[in-house]
């Protein structure tokens, strides 16, 4: 299989962004042996991961591949899954999160997670916001946690002037960023998004992607997405899964993209497969 | 001559086309029955919808008749009415009593019940294991809403009235009343926590809150119009109820109760206690009572209407 230097799809693949962070990588999440069973059928199998910190991690695949069963196993959404079982480890700087004495609900307050649809709850723009904020018991300055977490997720010009309204008002693509701003305010260290602009136009698309980029310079990023070009523009690492739950590649994107090792995932990226 | 109207409209072309008028075009085509039959059935399906409206009308004519004539030939004062107690001189008699009862058995009804139902509710639909007993329970509640309600009169007559010896005060018939509800507030309550969208439980739950946060903080605000509708429309009808009351005792009291271990008659039983007098005068005594126990129920179900318009595009 010959492959050239340039990159298999159109896109500028991100080499500028290679220097992001200067410190070797650490590992914030690493799956070994991660298996993951919804009832008999095996949604993954035997996945082997690290995930570094400051980075943005893309997982990509085929529909139905794991993507993102492996994304809320991170921060044990699968939890709420009657019939799903996982085997193996997952660990968060070091630590199984499996183990018995973790608590999910811990866990998920240094693993925030932004979803395929937008969700903000009824209520206001800003009690979304304070939501993480109230439950975990703050009682510092409410209203600068809440402008900086709207400033971070590129939103605080546009609702500045109306932070009382019902999050529901708002666009679809301004819902997403209200539910990011609701993910950063409580300051996690880990941000898992399951392509989280599938569901909007490409305009809010592009904004919510920008606003991904700034994040990783405080956040670990991992995000599912169906879309390639996405992917290559915005992630530093790729991880492929392909049908059956394998993840097949994972490495430097530019690599993944520009000269992967396995056939078959040159093959899924230049769109011949899956 | 082979001149046929069809070769004629042929050779003019479209113009003859256009001319031609249905009927003649779709002669062949008779729909006249069918027609017929979708008449008939519009005409039978209208009157089946109206049959309830047009029976409410009559009954509210008729009360209203005899409201008129209690007002005007009996001399009956709606002030009076409003004020004074009940009495057996029917010149004396008043709806006070029966409307402080009433009022305080609402309360205590809504009391007891909400929040045991609200509870139960809360457990059915975000607690409870999907398992024969979850099963057996959810289909017992639609069961226990279909029981009469003069069973339940009987099971707290037994129970309290009798069996512990309170005598017929007016807990005991909020308790039996509160039965009464208490399934139906379930299951609106139920239906309404059923309708918060599972994105807004998940956002919660990943932004690292408990069960009970995200039930408390996001879903029962979401819910709540919901769960307040059904509990008005289940007080509404238990405001009207009269087979539990009779049962437990609650008539022939005249004065007006001042706790919930006071004897009382409700307005239902009063009006009940009137309607089977002799006297004309108190038998129109009971219409005005049946107007302003309507008046009462009928601003319930509106607050209940209102409260759901009002939030009903809110999730």
């Amino acid at each position: 299989m010959s492959t050239s230097e340039e990159s298999l799809i159109t896109t500028e693949v991100s080499s500028e962004r290679t220097g992001r962070s200067d410190r070797p990588d650490a590992t914030v999440l690493a799956a070994r042996d991660l298996d993951v069973y919804y009832g008999d059928d095996r949604a993954l199998a035997s996945v082997d991961v690290e995930i570094p910190e400051h980075k943005v991690t893309a997982i990509i695949g085929p529909s139905g591949c794991g993507k993102s069963t492996f994304l809320r196993c991170i921060n044990r959404m699968n939890d709420q899954i009657a019939v799903c079982r996982v085997d193996g480890d997952l660990s968060f700087h070091g630590k199984n999160v499996y183990d018995d004495d973790v608590d999910p609900v811990a866990l998920r307050r240094r693993v925030g997670m932004v979803f395929q649809k937008p969700n903000p709850f009824p209520k206001s723009i800003y009690d979304n916001v304070a939501y993480g904020l109230r439950i975990q018991g703050f009682d510092g300055d409410m209203d600068a946690r809440v402008e900086e977490a709207l400033r971070g997720a590129a939103l605080w010009g546009e609702v500045k002037d109306q932070l009382d309204s019902s999050g529901l008002d708002l666009s679809g693509g301004q819902q997403q960023r209200l539910c990011i701003a609701r993910a950063i305010a409580p300051d996690p260290e880990v941000i898992l998004m399951d392509e989280p602009t599938s569901a909007l136009d490409p305009v809010a698309a592009s904004k919510i992607e920008d606003l991904i980029d700034e994040l990783a310079e405080q956040y670990t990023v991992v995000i599912v997405t169906h879309n390639m070009q996405q992917a290559a523009r915005i992630s530093d690492k790729t991880a492929v899964f392909l049908t059956g739950g394998k993840l097949v590649e994972f490495d430097d994107t530019a690599k993944v993209f520009e000269n992967p090792d396995e056939p078959r995932v040159e093959e899924y990226i230049t769109g011949k497969f899956g | 001559m082979s001149d046929s109207p069809d070769s004629k409209r042929r050779a003019d072309g479209g113009t003859a086309t256009e001319r031609t008028r249905g009927e003649e075009l779709f002669a062949d085509i008779d729909l006249r029955r069918e027609h017929l039959k979708n008449r008939a059935f519009l005409g039978l399906i209208f009157a089946a919808s109206m049959f309830g409206v047009v029976a409410l009308a009559l009954l509210l004519l008729d009360v209203v008749t005899d409201f008129y004539v209690g007002l005007t030939e009996f001399e009956i004062s709606l002030v009076q009415f409003l004020t004074a107690d009940g009495s057996r001189r029917p010149e004396r008699a008043g709806f006070f009593g029966a409307i402080i009862a009433s009022v305080m058995l609402m309360a205590l009804t809504a009391v007891l019940s909400f929040f045991v139902g609200v509870g139960a509710a809360i457990y059915l639909e975000e607690y409870a294991p999907n398992n024969r007993i979850t099963r057996l329970i959810k289909a017992n509640l639609s069961n226990l809403a279909g029981v009469p309600s003069i069973v339940y009169g009987l099971l707290v007559l037994a129970a309290l009235v009798n069996g512990i010896g309170v005598g017929p005060i007016l807990l005991a018939g909020s308790v039996a009343l509160a039965l009464l509800v208490m399934p139906i507030i379930i299951v609106s309550a139920q239906e309404a926590i059923r309708a918060v969208p599972d994105g807004v439980r998940n956002g919660s739950y990943a932004t690292g809150a408990t069960k009970w946060q995200t039930i408390r903080q996001v879903v029962l605000p979401s819910a709540m119009p919901g769960i307040l509708t059904g509990t008005i429309l289940a007080l509404a009808r238990a405001i009207g109820e009269t087979a539990p009351l009779l049962m437990i005792g609650a008539l022939f009291v005249n004065r007006t109760p001042f706790g919930p271990f006071d004897r009382f008659s409700g307005m239902p039983t009063q009006i009940y206690a009137w309607a089977a007098e002799p006297s004309q005068h108190f038998i129109h005594l009971a219409a005005v009572g049946i107007v302003v126990l309507l008046t009462i129920l009928l601003s319930m179900n509106a607050v209940a209407v209102y409260l759901r318009n009002k939030y009903e595009t809110a999730v």
